[in-house]
């Protein structure tokens, strides 16, 4: 690409991602029109009209400055975190769980918006942080109460899923911002210890049979393991090259749940087969790589913590989705990003994207810009 | 990453650049976990799309694909005349399948609302939910019209569970008068589907034969179910049909039965608790087979409701038994022509007589006749058309019991007959060496002299007095036989002289055609004439009632055994009328349905005239009864437990297995007031007859058993 013929704003993108992730989306679409019975409607138009309208804010989040970033770190967090604190307000005024936030124009879920939110506050606290100091316990206590606070908010609605993609990002961000090694290993060792007690006291009983169905979804086939086994029947019975565009009956007959969200990856591979498969998971290759590349290319801490956590919280969303559907993990519902039919999960992953992107351009622009 | 215990303890010196080189690390870790998982999910698709592909492929495919039976059209019953006895109808149906309904509750009630049910029907469907099994289709209503079978079809999606059929039901025409007879279909019970693992048993609509003809022929008038794939939903709506194979009906079965003569009798029975047996005395066929009160087989297929039930347990009449084969009645004075067969085929000559003064004294105990002024002079026609007691207390005592039981059994008395029934009981017929074997005792005289007039422990049942008719009239070795398409064979000859048959044949036609007791049994033709015997067996001791009138329980039992034409009898006819009072109230009734049977036209008058007054034919008799319960008690019926019903059942079947005290005495018959007259009903009040005559020197008599004849 010359500079002469191309202009610079778009020259400049990147496009090796891109435009795999375009391919991706499209793909996305495609499936979509076939669950919704070969018709754009409902899902499959909106999906492309809301890839493009956050496309777009991806690109002017992209082009902020890392000071703006700076400077926001904090507010947005705060602000977010009450909106979490609202939603339980009004869930608690209203009676029963409530995940939305009702403003009018649209439902917003500002358990989502906590997954980048966590990356950049924590992001910001890490670079402000004296480097000395990152092995003491004022690397840790401060950082664990900002992942924790929004945890608990969040796990009280009750969202397992999102609770743990929260910690997931914030986790994450702490490893990668250097703190001892050890701390993390003898966290994990500790989960494992607690996770059993509280699989058996803090859980719902909805979420336990969950986890119990996951562990043998034959069990119970007509009941709770319907999901996993009738996403595993549409994945398997694909085979290499998939029954067709529009052929997928697991899907039309409407024995997959979901099949336009959550399991929007087991209706594609029943059309796609497995070709399709490897073209989502390569394209998630790219993308993922990318944004880790990026991270790694970048100049600074700050901006280094960001893009790999934004990195991180998508992978999560893809890694803990496409386990479900294969029957590698109990049912969460987590969508699969670019695909899963739905605002708020494509809001969540476009500013993830944007984010890197920005950290992207800043990388560009070290000379100039930095 | 070295690792050193110290390190752990010792504040670690960060700087800018450990950070940077720390993070640089971690993040290739984390590519490498990413980068691992990915491969993880590579190699997991890879394995469910190729490795497992087949066993999901065929999953999705019975997702997909929903294979279900067509219940196979019931093979049709016929008459002798190819007239359906029970058919098939076609039908609207609606069943549900109770593991398969999400909220049976609102399903139900949304049920009984698009159906309008009745809360009766309601109820009985609650009852039935209760009692069914998860897997098998429980019935919610048959027989709809295509407008609520419509606003039922289009709701499916909505209420999974529920099934809309348009299948075949079953019908009998005639209702109750084949009650017995056919017997009636039902759902298959979990016992059943034990037995036999048919899935068709468990298809919605698809009924088994619950009794009699039905039950006996299940496999042949079963036929092979047809299938249809089709396409469904998950929630089981049906998207496209896929392919179907039709059904193989069942076969075609033709009885013996005159579908006619079946009715006619089962109708002309009336009010009465009786049973009627017709057969054709050359070739054994039997022609009709009725047992009243019935129930509706009709009303039956969709299970017993708490009404019905309640209606058929409050029936003194017993109308869940089979009189036919089930009821044991003491056989009374139509055993007499029995008897005397065996006189003379012991030697007696018929001309020689006995004085009747109205009583004989036998060792220490007076045995009466049933008509305490006696009989006069008395030989063997007049001791059989006037039915004289002391005639055959007299000759039997010299012959002995032995002759007159080979012959009760040579005539088909304590016989059990090789036919297509669910059970029949046969009854005894006594002798010494029976009375030896059973009770340990010596036949006594005493017990001689009741068994002659078919008291004592004589039971029989009334298709054995039908067979016992048949082969007096024929003098072959006639058996009965229901079903058509068997090759008529000859029947062997009983071996009795011709000259005694036709000595009995006269002294029974003239019981009813010369100076016998039953005059009015007369065919209102001139040139046919039927032979007969009366007989009446008494139920309770004189001591208790006279069998006239009273309590219906204690009334005597009504007999009458006939055949027709006399001089070429074609036509055998028994009919027993249980506490019909006397024979009186059986006569009548064999008269009229040997008139249906020589001049349909006649007989249907006859009967018309009758049904006016009792109130309409059996069905509409039945059916208003069914109003004016579901009236007075509505859902208030008590529910029935399947071991209650399973009881009541058994009971009706066997309540008349012989009960047999020990008989010690003279069961001396109760005085007739006039023989000559006709008495449909009994006319006379208990008061007015004198008490219980017991024997100077009598033994007791115990109730239950004994009685008297005529």
């Amino acid at each position: 690409m010359s500079r002469s013929i191309v202009p610079e704003a778009i020259s400049r993108q990147p496009w090796l991602m891109l435009i795999p992730l375009c391919g991706l989306v499209a793909l996305g679409a495609a499936v979509l029109y076939s669950a919704a019975g070969g018709g754009l409607q409902p899902y499959a138009l909106s999906h492309v009209v809301r890839f493009c309208v956050f496309l777009v804010m991806a690109v002017v989040i992209s082009h902020m400055s890392r000071n703006l970033f700076r400077m926001a770190a904090y507010p947005v967090f705060g602000a977010i975190l009450g909106l979490l604190v609202l939603v339980e307000l009004i869930g608690a005024v209203g009676g029963g769980s409530q995940r939305w936030l009702n403003l009018g124009f649209m439902s917003l879920q500002p358990s989502e918006l906590m997954k980048p939110a966590i990356v950049l506050v924590l992001a910001r606290f890490y670079e402000t942080l004296p480097h000395a100091m990152t092995a003491s316990w004022r690397g840790l206590v401060p950082a664990g109460v900002l992942i924790a606070l929004p945890a608990l908010f969040v796990l009280i609605q009750p969202d397992l899923g999102t609770a743990t993609a929260v910690c997931f990002g914030g986790v994450v961000t702490m490893f990668l911002a250097g703190l001892p090694l050890w701390w993390f290993v003898s966290a994990g060792g500790a989960l494992l210890v607690i996770a059993p007690i509280a699989f058996f006291t803090l859980l719902h009983d909805y979420q336990r049979n969950r986890v119990l169905v996951f562990l043998d979804p034959e069990a119970d086939p007509l009941g709770t393991g319907y999901h996993i086994t009738q996403s595993k029947i549409a994945i398997g019975s694909g085979g290499i090259f998939g029954k067709g565009f529009g052929n997928g009956t697991q899907s039309h007959l409407q024995y997959l749940p979901e099949p336009h969200t959550d399991f929007v990856f087991a209706t594609m591979s029943e059309e796609w087969g497995l070709v399709g498969g490897f073209f989502v998971l390569l394209v998630f290759a790219i993308v993922l790589g990318w944004g880790m590349g990026v991270a790694r290319r970048a100049p600074d801490r700050f901006s280094s913590l960001l893009a790999a956590g934004m990195t991180a919280t998508m992978f999560f969303y893809v890694m803990i989705n496409l386990m479900m559907v294969m029957g590698l993990a109990p049912v969460v519902g987590i969508p699969l990003p670019f695909m899963s039919h739905g605002g708020t999960s494509m809001l969540t992953n476009m500013i993830c994207l944007g984010t890197i992107m920005a950290v992207n351009r800043w990388n560009q622009g070290r000379g100039s810009l930095g | 990453m070295k690792f050193s215990f110290q390190r752990l303890l010792r504040q670690p010196h960060v700087t800018t650049g450990t950070l940077r080189n720390s993070f640089d690390r971690r993040a290739v870790v984390m590519t490498g976990i990413q980068g691992g998982i990915g491969l993880l999910l590579a190699s997991r698709m890879t394995y469910l799309a190729v490795f497992e592909n087949e066993k999901y492929k065929l999953e999705a495919e019975s997702n997909r694909v929903n294979l279900s039976l067509i219940p196979p059209r019931r093979g049709w019953l016929l008459d002798r005349n190819g007239t359906p006895l029970a058919s098939n109808r076609a039908d609207f149906r609606v069943d549900v399948v109770p593991e398969q309904m999400q909220d049976a509750q609102r399903t139900i009630a949304e049920l009984g609302r698009l159906l309008s049910l009745t809360p009766i029907a309601m109820q009985d469907l609650q009852d039935k939910l209760d009692k069914s099994h998860g897997f098998a289709p429980v019935e919610v209503a048959t027989g709809l019209d295509l407008e609520r079978f419509s606003a039922v079809s289009v709701r499916l999606p909505d209420m999974p569970g529920v099934v809309t059929q348009r299948g075949f039901s079953r019908f009998y025409p005639t209702g109750p008068s084949v009650g017995h007879l056919i017997g009636y279909v039902g759902a298959a019970s979990a016992e059943e589907y034990e037995k036999d693992h048919d899935p068709v048993l468990i298809t919605p609509g698809y009924k088994v034969g619950k009794d009699a003809l039905e039950k006996i022929f299940e496999k042949e008038l079963r036929g092979k179910p047809g299938a249809r794939r089709v396409e469904v939903t998950a929630s089981g709506r049906i998207v496209r049909n896929l392919d179907t194979r039709e059904d193989v009906p069942g076969k075609t079965i033709k009885l013996t039965i005159d579908a006619g003569i079946q009715d006619y009798a089962a109708r002309r029975i009336g009010p009465e608790s009786a049973a009627v047996v017709v057969m054709d005395c050359q070739t054994g066929d039997v022609l009709a087979m009725a047992s009243m009160p019935s129930y509706d087989p009709n009303s039956f297929s969709d299970g017993i409701g708490r009404l019905e039930w309640k209606m058929l347990s409050d029936d003194d009449h017993v109308p869940l038994r089979n009189k036919v084969l089930r009821g044991l009645y003491p056989p009374g004075s139509t055993v007499k022509p029995m008897v005397a067969l065996s006189f003379m085929e012991a030697g007696l000559d018929p001309d020689e007589s006995v004085f009747c003064g109205g009583g004989l004294r036998v060792g220490n105990r007076v045995f009466h006749c049933w008509n305490r002024r006696g009989h006069g002079q008395v030989n063997m026609a007049k001791g059989i058309y006037q039915s004289c007691d002391v005639y055959f207390y007299h000759f039997a005592q010299r012959i002995g019991m032995d002759p007159i039981a080979l012959m009760a059994r040579r005539l088909g008395l304590g016989q059990e007959f090789e036919l297509p029934v669910v059970g029949q009981s046969y009854g005894t017929v006594p002798d010494p060496a029976w009375k030896l074997r059973k009770y340990h005792k010596e036949w006594q005289t005493f017990d001689t002299v009741n068994a002659t007039i078919g008291q004592g422990y004589f039971l029989v049942n009334p298709l054995q007095q039908a067979v016992q008719a048949s082969r007096l009239a024929s003098g072959k070795i006639i058996m009965p036989r229901m079903i058509h398409d068997q090759e008529h064979k000859e029947m062997p000859s009983l071996g009795i002289p011709p000259e005694h048959l036709a000595y009995i044949h006269q002294a029974m036609s003239d019981v009813a055609n010369g100076p016998g007791s039953a005059p009015h049994a007369r065919l209102p033709f001139p040139d046919i004439k039927l032979a007969g015997k009366t007989g009446t067996a008494q139920v309770v001791g004189l001591n208790i009632g006279n069998g006239k009138g009273g309590q219906w329980k204690h009334r005597d039992h009504g007999h009458f055994i006939s055949f027709a034409p006399v001089e070429n009898p074609r036509y055998a006819c028994a009919v027993v009328c249980e506490h019909g009072g006397g024979s009186g109230s059986a006569y009548p009734i064999a008269r009229d349905v040997l008139t249906y049977i020589f001049d349909k036209q006649k007989g249907m008058d006859i009967l018309t005239d009758l049904e006016k007054k009792w109130g309409g034919t059996a069905k509409e008799r039945l059916d208003a009864r069914y109003r004016a319960y579901s009236a007075q008690y509505g859902v208030g019926a008590p529910a029935v437990s399947p071991e209650e019903e399973s009881r009541k059942v058994q009971e009706a079947e066997a309540a008349q297995e012989p009960r047999q005290p020990i008989v010690s005495g003279a069961q001396s018959p109760a005085p007739e007031p006039d023989a000559a007259t006709v008495p449909a009903a009994p006319a006379v009040s208990p008061g007015a007859l004198p008490s219980a005559p017991q024997g100077p020197v009598q033994g007791t008599v115990r109730p239950g058993n004994t009685g008297g004849a005529q």
